[in-house]
């Protein structure tokens, strides 16, 4: 009988230390050991001027209307700049999750520009290889279609095309922080000024810090290494806000440039922030998914 | 007389062995929608784990929130970023156990409807939950199938104000788990 109660009373705790364990600890249900890419470092494909790391998302259709007004110290008599604006329309579209089209067209030249832009490397936690930092590389022409004076040297198509290529390197940090690097390389035709070289090149950094959920201020700023007379252009600085409002971004911001394309805003800069010369700005921006419906579970 | 009653208590734990089959999935399909007339809201994330133990009749989930997948980038960012902050809260689980687990044979092919409860986890907030289903057995494989409503505000998942019209205040959830024997 002995037994038969050791037996019981083993058998007892054996089922109850059996039950008190997890069971979800059976199996690896974290998914530790699984890549996931990290997301939402910018709220935007764009940081103001510049290109971001982000994208938009495989099969979406990105509207874009950008303003920049006049100078805030135009002061009242301009209404501080906002009597006057350039304005570039844009449209991309997410050919696929890392890879994105673009064509836009601004006021300032009457410029149209063109961008295709590819993500090798998106940053990304647990699992082999992953990465600390996202790669983006980014690409893209401009072609200004202002007439040239009747008095021009040049006035070939080549003379009106422009193009710049760019590295942009970058990392969410924390929640709240990111920040990326820009290599820029840029390339005109024709350029304005003697001193100038056709081959600019710059550096672009920038940085986002979330205030709130919904709210974040971000700067970008590109410092031209080469290529530019420094007496007549400036760096572009922009700091702003990203205000999310449940379905759209809005990015205010003050800004030295009034470029809203790559070689417009880092070739095209003469404001300067020492002066006064800033100006208000803003990037609204529209998404449609177009493309058949993925998953349905519904149905 | 004590052998005997050894041998019937080994024999009921052995019986009792081949019956404490546990089963689990890591494939699973958790997914839920949380549309209007005015949005479709769905998501589906097939990548749930969870794990059943016969012998008890308890059942847990677990869902990588990351893992949802929406068919517009911008809902599944914002679902991840703004309301379910899944860099703070990477996981939803449940835990419970089958209330009616002496209704079950699990030896026995057929259609078992079951009544689960325990506590769903979601955004940080545990809340007790009751929901029906069903329970296919066939062979070594079971397949689980619920469907319930999860109330968001339950689980302190803010809404603003200019979107509430476009997500219920309730999302329902669908659960399919075809599970395998655990070794």
């Amino acid at each position: 009988m002995k037994y038969l109660t050791t037996t019981i009373f083993l058998f007892t705790v054996f089922v109850i230390q059996a039950q008190e364990k997890d069971l979800l600890n059976l199996i690896d249900s974290t998914g530790n050991g699984q890549k996931t890419y990290v997301t939402g470092a910018f709220k935007s494909s764009r940081v103001i001027n510049g290109h971001s790391i982000e994208f938009i998302g495989k099969h979406v259709l990105d509207v874009r209307i950008l303003h920049r007004f006049g100078r805030v110290n135009d002061g009242i008599g301009e209404f501080f700049g906002l009597d006057q604006a350039a304005m570039r329309m844009g449209f991309d579209y997410g050919l696929g999750k890392d890879l994105t089209i673009g064509v836009g067209r601004s006021t300032a030249e009457k410029e149209l520009d063109g961008f295709i832009k590819y993500r090798p490397i998106q940053q990304a936690t647990g699992g082999k290889g992953a990465s600390p930092v996202s790669v983006v590389l980014a690409a893209g022409a401009a072609l200004t279609t202002q007439k040239f004076a009747a008095d021009a040297p040049f006035t070939d198509t080549k003379h009106r095309m422009a193009y710049y290529s760019e590295v942009i390197i970058g990392r969410k940090f924390t929640e709240a922080f990111s920040f990326q690097v820009s290599p820029t390389y840029v390339h005109r035709n024709l350029v304005a000024e003697r001193t100038d070289d056709n081959d600019t090149y710059a550096v672009g950094f920038g940085g986002r810090l979330k205030l709130s959920k919904r709210v974040a201020f971000v700067a970008d700023y590109h410092y031209v290494i080469s290529g530019l007379n420094k007496d007549i252009y400036k760096n572009p600085l922009s700091l702003g806000f990203d205000i999310e409002t449940g379905g759209h971004v809005f990015q205010l911001h003050f800004s030295n440039a009034t470029g809203m394309n790559e070689k417009a805003f880092i070739t095209n800069t003469t404001d300067s922030w020492g002066s006064g010369e800033i100006r208000f700005g803003f990037n609204l921006s529209r998404v449609f998914t177009i493309g058949k419906k993925k998953n349905n579970p519904g149905s | 007389m004590k052998k005997t009653a050894l041998a019937l208590c080994m024999l009921l734990v052995l019986a009792k062995a081949g019956f404490a089959q546990k089963y689990f999935t890591k494939n699973g399909t958790v997914s839920f929608e949380a549309g209007t007339a005015l949005e479709d809201i769905i998501a589906t994330n097939k990548t749930a784990a969870s794990v059943l133990d016969a012998a008890t009749g308890r059942i847990e989930f677990a869902v990588l929130v990351r893992g949802f997948e929406f068919r517009r980038a911008l809902m599944q960012e914002h679902f991840n970023e703004n309301y379910m902050e899944s860099s703070k809260y990477p996981k939803s689980v449940f835990k419970g156990k089958i209330v009616n687990l002496g209704e079950i044979s699990f030896q026995k092919p057929g259609n078992y409807p079951v009544t689960v409860r325990g506590t769903l986890e979601i955004h940080g907030v545990k809340k007790e939950i009751t929901t029906t289903g069903s329970l296919r057995i066939s062979g070594t494989s079971v397949l689980a199938l619920a469907k319930f409503p999860v109330t968001i505000a339950d689980y302190k998942i803010s809404i603003p104000g200019i979107v509430s019209d476009k997500i219920a205040k309730t999302a329902m959830i669908s659960v399919t788990c075809n599970y395998a024997v655990l070794k």
